[in-house]
């Protein structure tokens, strides 16, 4: 073998193919650090900033009038309270018609025209922006005064906020009951099962943790959602103290972050950091937690 | 077969009270189902009919005019659309290369698995940030850094019309900055789906023929993704437009058109989030109107962009 074609096998880091590998080898790990810098940068932020802010009273406190008192602009504990609230009455809504809706496009009607009509359906909702519910929301409930009288409420919000959790609901419920081998559903039936019990006790139960994923997706969604708010459940500054306050208005996190980051007095901005803290920490909780169940399942799409 | 035999296997039909029950469960989960369809049709039947005042009077006026003045009663919503357009578009081109780019580098085999699987993480956790967090942060945090560099931008090429507005808080770029941080996370990893769906054959052919790794990325690998990525461009583009607290929080809010990406502007989200609590009589409508045509825009996108997305799903299974 000559000289020539020896040096040709081995790796040469001046050739022109190999300067230009690594210069796009390293741009593209630039983007990439480009991409996860913001989260970085806001995580650390809104851990830092709003973590300093957090104590007991801010916790529990009800939030003070912008501008009554400069040094204090009281807690965060309403809204936290309120966004709890108004996203249990949205999983309520959305709960039974998401994992409903899902269990008859995957066990009923696999392709029928329905089905795919539904299927499409449900993407476009899910590509509805989500001011839009909100808007929705405020034509037949808020202006109507259809519910008992009531105009703003939380139940208002709540159901705005069932609008955008239910496309993501359907489709996990879909997806995940389509993963459930065939298998157990003939072996069900093959026992004499009947189409309702081989549901409610072989697919469900298997297709459980993917589901109850995509549940908590959806609820980490709507829990941050500040848009379909901001017009039907406004804000409050007070506790709910009983169940017919749901039907007035409802303060909540995401709008007292809204609210009081665009007050000019720095007491109300630190409340707002103190929010984000709370907001972040229990969402990005929720989608850590939600990552750890769908690794429990039986039928994950990585197992499957 | 004797009798008791029979009587035997005749006892083993189904009594009626199950099957009720399963007729029952049948009708139920239909029912939900079409809830999906019913509440769209709702929505659209609700913001339809709430415009029509609105509709009637201005017609396709409404699309040019920038007037939006409630004492006069006159409304036009161009600012507002041209706002959604620019920002959305203008955040897009930045975010592609960015998210494709980040998208290639945690598919690729250039690091170690679990750092790009960290990173694939982070950028997925992105999205889990909600908007108003982020709205806080660029109002409190990115604005007040980067409006030095938006100056010496100014100063530089104040001539030209698109900068010629000095930067002085919320305005259309840290809108779009703001947009781009939001739709990362869907174009990174939509494009990350559609290219580990590329065979694996296909890039086995290309390095056996000699082709370098980039050459394979870019000659064999994302053309055989690329419907996917753009479907994913398009889901994200449709998010953009119908992004709401983020942007109102930084955009400024002014209905005064302007070329300049430094003048605070309006998108027809945030002139609803801005408008909506407090308006009445013919400004809901023309809310309503706006709220229509940002429903039609996002619909046509994310229609575009399924019909994209089930292309490639039907090219490689």
């Amino acid at each position: 073998m000559n000289y020539r074609s020896q040096k040709s096998l081995t790796y040469n880091p001046s050739l022109s193919r190999n300067i230009g590998n690594k210069a796009l080898n390293i741009i593209s790990a630039i983007f990439a650090i480009i991409s996860v810098l913001p989260l970085i940068l806001v995580i650390s932020y809104v851990l830092i900033k709003g973590g300093s802010y957090i104590n007991l009273d801010t916790l529990i406190l009800e939030p003070e009038p912008p501008g009554d008192d400069l040094l204090s602009a009281g807690g965060i504990g309403p809204a936290i309270i309120g966004t709890f609230v108004m996203t249990l009455i949205a999983s309520i809504i959305s709960i039974p018609i998401g994992v409903g809706g899902g269990i008859y496009l995957a066990e009923y009607s696999k392709s029928g025209k329905f089905a795919k009509f539904i299927r499409f359906g449900s993407n476009v909702l899910a590509g509805i922006p989500s001011i839009i519910a909100g808007v929705f929301i405020y034509a037949i409930i808020v202006s109507t005064k259809i519910l008992f009288g009531s105009m703003f409420s939380g139940i208002a919000g709540g159901f705005s906020l069932s609008i955008l959790m239910l496309p993501t609901i359907i489709k996990t419920t879909d997806e995940a009951l389509k993963l459930v081998p065939d298998n157990l559903r003939r072996a069900g039936f093959g026992v004499g099962a009947s189409k309702f019990t081989m549901i409610s006790n072989i697919t469900l139960p298997a297709a459980f943790s993917s589901i109850s994923t995509g549940i908590l997706l959806a609820l980490a969604r709507a829990s941050g959602e500040t848009a379909p708010l901001i017009f039907t459940a406004l804000f409050s500054r007070y506790y709910i103290t009983s169940f017919e306050d749901i039907f007035y208005e409802m303060g909540s996190l995401s709008v007292l972050i809204y609210n009081f980051a665009l007050e000019p007095y720095e007491s109300q901005n630190q409340l707002a950091w103190a929010a984000s803290f709370i907001l972040v920490v229990v969402l990005l909780s929720l989608n850590i937690l939600s990552r750890w169940i769908n690794t429990l399942g039986a039928f994950s799409k990585n197992k499957v | 077969m004797d009798k008791a035999t029979r009587s035997k296997f005749l006892l083993k039909t189904r009594p009626t009270s199950e099957k009720l029950v399963d007729i029952g469960f049948k009708n139920i989960v239909v029912a939900m189902a079409s809830m999906v369809a019913v509440i769209l049709f709702c929505i659209f039947a609700v913001v339809y009919y709430e415009s029509t005042e609105s509709i009637s009077r201005y017609g396709l006026r409404f699309l040019f005019s920038s007037a939006w003045n409630p004492v006069t009663d006159e409304y036009g919503a161009f600012t507002a659309i041209y706002g959604t357009l620019f920002t959305s578009i203008a955040s897009l081109l930045i975010a592609v290369p960015l998210g494709v780019g980040t998208a290639i580098f945690i598919t690729e085999n250039i690091i170690p698995k679990y750092i790009r699987d960290v990173i694939g993480i982070m950028v997925e956790l992105l999205a889990a940030i909600p908007s108003v967090v982020l709205g806080l942060w660029a109002v409190f945090i990115m604005e007040p850094f980067i409006r030095p560099f938006f100056n010496i931008i100014y100063e530089i090429f104040g001539f030209i019309p698109f900068f010629s507005t000095q930067p002085l808080g919320g305005g259309m770029m840290p809108a779009i900055l703001i947009l781009v941080i939001m739709i990362l996370p869907i174009i990174t990893s939509i494009s990350k789906d559609s290219l580990n769906q590329v065979p694996s054959k296909l890039r086995q052919a290309a390095y056996g023929i000699g082709a370098s790794r980039w050459t394979t990325i870019f000659k064999v690998i994302i053309p055989a993704a690329i419907s996917g990525i753009t479907g994913g461009a398009l889901l994200a583009l449709g998010r953009a437009m119908g992004e709401t607290m983020a942007v109102t929080m930084i955009i400024g809010n002014s209905n005064n058109f302007s070329w300049s990406i430094f003048a605070p502007s309006y998108t027809i989200s945030s002139m609803l989030a801005n408008q909506f609590g407090e308006a009445d009589g013919s400004q809901v409508s023309s809310l309503m109107y706006a709220a229509l045509i940002l429903m039609i825009l996002t619909l046509m996108v994310n229609v575009f962009a399924q019909w994209m997305v089930k292309k490639l799903s039907l090219k490689y299974q």
